[in-house]
């Protein structure tokens, strides 16, 4: 199990092989199929984003509902397919790294690897396990969208696969 | 006749959903501890043993077992004795949806279809109700998940096609969905009606135990035919390649039309979340 905390930097984004297990430590954002939608205008209109892309790492997840005395609801990965027409873009600008569930297109395949960064699999279906993984949530953009708004998550100990690596490998 | 307050079935259906947005079946716990005894991938090992660990936190902290609780399918069996009295019964088993998504902390994931505006309140849920003999009523609750329902498929097959012809369709579906439906998947399967009854067909399978199998015995060839042909596609838990790719495959059949063959797969991810009740 290998450890990460992040901000990635690029050799040890360079290190990691598709199909090693990691545990991810640090600030992550979520962003799904109506925040990215929202994302794609802004920089479309040439319009400031909510938080900075360079290096950032978003999490495809919208989470349930905190109860009062957690953090945060349960949290498990979305399909990462259906943001496919947005990765590319969104690593060509910096992102650093991507976590969802299930295998993206080749265009995002290439992106990583043009860009030295990583795509992991957290394990889809896990949503009780990932909330205690989460010490801090805190909603940074888009709060209408509800569980598909901008969500700044503190994790601990994040489990996750490394699915495609930064020089073109896959574990599917 | 027997009279029965939809408040009843209110009261019901809310603690069903309470209930099932927290807990994995039995048979579905059951099948993933298989699962992982039998993996012999080591990733896919490793995805099990998350999901059995997550499944035991969900219910120790009462919390969903996935944040995708998913849009509520009510199926209801009316006996034909039966009075229904008190609020409409499709007002009161939405209420009991709205009720059990708020209080249970419950991701609400319903929205308009051309402007993605949410409901707010995880309503409207998809109701069926038959009317059948006798004066009682039977509830099934089933929170459905859309990673694995956006890979579901109806085909409209030749009838020359015949059994293999559906064995194949079912395989295929799950071919395709590949990594993206959180497998090992359990796959319900509607063969024959016309084609909306066929797709609702494939839903009720879903709402069977896994492992048990149709008492037809031509059903359970393609039963189990299917789930030996998918387990040999090595797509495994989360697509990390492995054995177990699907935990069951469950069919139901109708009569059908003599120029078709109607055969549709509802894909369930390995969260089958199912409550069954009678009033």
């Amino acid at each position: 199990m290998i450890k990460l905390t992040l901000p990635l930097d690029k050799k040890t984004v360079s290190s990691l092989k598709a199909g090693d297990s990691v545990l991810i430590s640090g600030t992550i954002l979520t962003a799904r199929d109506c925040a990215h939608k929202r994302l794609f205008a802004l920089i479309e209109q040439n319009e400031k984003l909510p938080f900075e892309i360079k290096d950032a790492v978003i999490y495809y997840a919208g989470p349930c509902p905190a109860k009062p005395d957690m953090p945060s609801g349960s949290c498990g990965p979305t399909t990462s397919a259906r943001m496919d027409a947005f990765a590319p873009r969104l690593l060509d600008l910096g992102l650093g790294a991507i976590i969802g569930k299930g295998e993206m297109s080749a265009e995002v395949r290439g992106a990583l690897k043009r860009n030295c960064a990583v795509y992991f699999a957290a394990i889809g279906g896990a949503g009780a396990l990932y909330a205690d993984a989460i010490k801090k949530s805190q909603c940074i953009a888009f709060p209408d969208l509800l569980s598909e708004a901008v969500y700044k998550l503190d994790v601990e100990n994040f489990p996750a696969v490394v699915a495609f690596d930064s020089h073109g490998g896959s574990i599917y | 006749m027997r009279k029965i307050n939809t408040r009843l079935i209110e009261e019901k259906i809310y603690e069903m959903a309470l209930r099932a947005g927290v807990t994995l079946t039995p048979s579905c716990k059951a099948a993933l501890q298989k699962a992982y005894d039998s993996e012999s991938g080591k990733a896919c090992s490793f995805a099990l043993e998350t999901l059995l660990k997550n499944s035991r936190i969900a219910e120790e902290k009462n919390m969903p077992v996935c944040q995708d609780t998913g849009m509520a399918v009510v199926i209801l069996e009316i006996g034909q004795e039966v009075f229904l009295e008190g609020k409409n019964l499709s007002v009161a088993i939405n209420d009991a949806v709205r009720r059990a998504y708020s209080d249970g902390y419950f991701r609400k994931s319903v929205c308009d279809p051309i402007t993605r505006v949410n409901t707010g309140d995880n309503t409207p849920a998809a109701i069926h109700t038959e009317i059948t003999g006798g004066d009682r009523i039977s509830i099934t609750y089933l929170p459905k998940g859309f990673g694995s329902e956006n890979m579901s498929k109806t085909y409209m097959l030749k009838p020359a096609q015949g059994v293999d012809g559906i064995v194949d369709a079912i395989v295929r579906t799950v071919e395709t969905a590949g990594s993206r439906p959180c497998p090992p998947v359990y796959v319900g399967v509607g063969i024959g009606g016309s084609f909306d009854t066929c797709a609702f067909l494939a839903k009720k399978a879903l709402t069977r135990e896994i492992g048990v199998h149709s008492e037809r015995e031509e059903i359970a060839d393609i039963e189990k035919r299917s789930l030996e042909k998918i387990n040999a596609l090595n797509i495994g838990c989360q697509g990390f390649r492995g054995d177990i790719t699907a935990l069951g495959v469950s069919c139901e059949w109708a009569p059908t039309h003599i120029a078709g063959l109607p055969v549709a797969v509802n894909i369930q991810c390995h969260c089958v979340r199912c409550e069954k009740e009678i009033i």
